[in-house]
């Protein structure tokens, strides 16, 4: 579904990834773990097109095209979604507006018909309630005056509707207390399935006991120092980053 | 401005006095002679007043604007009335700066609670109207109140007995239908102690060049409430100026919203003096398209101590409009504790588009929490993105942000008659496509 080949990426002339090789397959699930700087958001901001970053090598090809040529949305579109580390809050535009807007314009990509808005209030309503969340957010603006665990299961609320193939979760555990971060995880969870693939990129190994990836690995200083499957992640909260950055200085 | 243009309206006003409201009321009358005086030799404002220095009204000159003889016969049309007047309100309608029997709406209203033509009221109920007129604002403030003083032809008198809790908004809508006409019409709104109302003014006009000089006078009582808001949708040919002077009692509240989208050039004042632990809330949205000049200066007055004020101002200018926005705060040395912060946001559409804007806190006390926050630009490029991540492509997403930045301040409006009207208005402005609008 989605190969990087070592990828470089600046930012304001300092490199921040410095060759990136992952190969991501459909209905896997891959944790990107690292401390802080290492270069995780920087990876999953690239992957879906914000601006601020130069390419400078390597590749990323996702289902047989080039993802780094398409603007946002139509990555977006083709079925990258990035749930943000940081929602965005937009006064005067209402959830349900955005959450229209966005699968009217995949539908229209893909040649089919606008969505009917009786369906639309039908689909989204069963979606909303698996998120454990009230219909009246769907008619407050997005994300204004959210609590930390709102925003993101909203996001996690606006994926489930938009149905895409690549979900990349940025940092989504971080700031969410145990029950917040369960809804979350039930959500992602019940998304999960043989077509769809999940980078969760994360800084805390708590989000895996929730969310079993199929595979881990870690970042540190703009490369990918190790990779392994779910245990990885056990060593990793045992031992601590400085565990592998040590190996990496020490190589 | 020239003397000779003031004297003309001078010569023109003694032809016209005798046919004013109240010319029976000595008070009255020595009022309107003093404003009179104090025109003539004012004039209108000039840019070199500090408070108009970004609003040149010469222009206003180059045209002698003449009141309208009473007005019988309605000119306008029921379907696009409908688009301005509320179905579930109690209304006064002002044609021309004369009210219409047949267009207002007064009937059901409760006992305790006036509501009526402000010539009316100088007929029924002087007393009361004479502890009023003039006692928030000052003839000699600007020349623009002067004359609204000497020439005021009608308007409205709203008045609220102590608790009386208003069920529906009262409506007064102005409507200019005269090319060359000038209405100056004088409202009066007094809410008693622990009353609650919510008043709308509504200015709106035919495809005419015209003068809208209206002055609003509230007073609101201990504890008292009034909302009041503001739809200004002139035509695109004229000039409108609209002053609101407020007194606010002890704890009382006062909310403003005011919608500023029509006028070639319109100014509007909104002026309140707070006294212990009142609160206001001033609101303000401003759409500005080809060579529209809008206006707004309000003065917060923060007289005693405990004192809350907030405002919010947007704009949203484009081809070569100009905003201007003058924000005063004033804190008296006897105000502490008072809580106030005024913001006011600028969004420019076209790089001929201007904002002139000038916030300016005043603070006498030493034990306040003031702040204010200014911005001009352009749209924040990280919801741009946000949306786009959401399959919204640019300009579509630039459309939806320029349309959710007005319609925050729209939102802001509770009774729902009146804000499915402003969205209207915003919408024709700002089109959104493919979303029903009870989703907006």
């Amino acid at each position: 579904m989605l190969s990087i080949k070592n990828l470089t990426v600046n930012v304001n002339d300092k490199q921040i990834l410095k060759g990136i090789n992952l190969e991501i397959k459909a209905g896997e699930i891959h944790a990107i773990m690292g401390p802080n700087g290492s270069g995780k958001s920087t990876l999953s901001h690239i992957l879906s097109g914000k601006g601020g970053y130069t390419v400078t090598g390597g590749s990323v090809i996702y289902q047989g095209k080039d993802l780094l040529a398409m603007p946002p949305e139509i990555r977006a579109r083709e079925g990258v979604f990035l749930a943000f580390q940081y929602p965005v809050e937009i006064p005067g535009v209402s959830n349900i507006y955005l959450l229209k807007a966005a699968l009217n314009s995949i539908r229209k990509h893909h040649g089919q018909p606008e969505v009917d808005a009786m369906d639309f209030l039908t689909l989204v309503k069963g979606k909303i309630r698996l998120l454990e969340m009230d219909e009246k957010f769907l008619y407050r603006a997005v994300n204004e005056g959210f609590s930390g665990g709102e925003k993101k299961r909203n996001e996690i609320l606006q994926m489930a509707i938009l149905e895409p193939k690549l979900c990349i979760l940025d940092e989504t555990d971080s700031g969410l207390d145990i029950d917040a971060l369960k809804v979350v995880a039930e959500g992602v969870n019940s998304l999960r399935s043989p077509e769809r693939s999940f980078v969760m990129v994360t800084h805390y190994q708590r989000l895996l006991d929730y969310i079993k990836p199929d595979f881990v690995h870690v970042l540190a200083n703009g490369q990918i120092v190790k990779s392994g499957g779910a245990e990885l992640a056990l060593e990793l909260e045992e031992k601590g980053y400085s565990w592998l950055e040590d190996t990496q200085a020490a190589a | 401005m020239t003397t000779a243009l003031a004297s003309r309206y001078a010569a023109e006003y003694q032809t016209l006095a005798p046919a004013l409201p109240g010319q029976t009321l000595s008070w009255l009358t020595a009022l309107r002679g003093e404003a009179l005086e104090q025109f003539s030799v004012q004039g209108f404002p000039s840019p070199r007043e500090e408070e108009w220095r970004y609003t040149n009204v010469s222009a206003i000159e180059k045209k002698l604007f003449s009141p309208a003889t009473r007005v019988t016969a309605s000119p306008v049309d029921s379907d696009w009335l409908k688009s301005y007047q509320l179905e579930d309100a109690w209304s006064v309608v002002l044609v021309d700066g004369h009210f219409s029997a047949e267009l207002s709406v007064l009937n059901g209203l409760p006992e305790n609670i006036s509501v009526m033509g402000m010539a009316d009221a100088l007929a029924k109920q002087p007393d009361k109207l004479e502890n009023y007129i003039n006692q928030a604002v000052n003839s000699s403030e600007h020349g623009f109140i002067a004359f609204n003083t000497a020439w005021f032809t009608d308007g409205l008198f709203v008045h609220v007995a102590a608790k009386q809790v208003l069920a529906k908004p009262i409506q007064v809508l102005h409507i200019s239908t005269q090319n060359d006409v000038l209405t100056a019409t004088r409202t009066v709104i007094v809410a008693d102690e622990m009353a609650e109302a919510n008043v709308i003014e509504t200015f709106v006009g035919l495809d005419n060049a015209y003068l809208s000089a209206a002055v609003t006078e509230v007073f609101v009582g201990a504890n008292a409430q009034i909302t009041l808001y503001k739809m200004q949708c002139e035509s695109e040919k004229a000039y409108h100026f609209g002053g609101i002077y407020v007194k606010q009692s002890r704890d009382a509240r006062f909310n403003h919203h005011n919608f500023a989208f029509g006028g070639l050039l319109a100014r509007c004042d909104i002026h309140t003096d707070l006294d212990q632990a009142s609160e206001c809330e001033l609101n303000g949205l401003y759409l500005g398209i080809k060579r529209q000049h809008i206006d707004n200066h309000t003065r917060i007055n923060h007289l005693k101590p405990h004192g809350i004020s907030r405002e919010l101002y947007k704009g949203v200018l484009d081809d070569r409009a100009r905003g201007v926005f003058q924000g005063r705060v004033i804190v008296a040395e006897d105000a502490q504790k008072t809580d106030s912060q005024m913001n006011n946001r600028n969004l420019l559409l076209s790089s001929d588009a201007e904002a002139d804007t000038k916030p300016q806190l005043e603070i006498y006390a030493d034990d306040v929490k003031c702040g204010h926050g200014v911005t001009v630009g352009q749209l924040d490029e990280k919801s741009v993105f946000y949306l786009q991540s959401r399959c919204v492509d640019e300009e579509t997403a630039r459309n939806i942000l320029t349309f959710a930045f007005a319609n925050e301040m729209v939102d802001k409006v509770k009774i729902k008659g009146l804000h499915d009207r402003v969205l209207e208005q915003v919408l024709v402005r700002f089109p959104q496509e493919g979303v029903e609008k009870s989703w907006l």
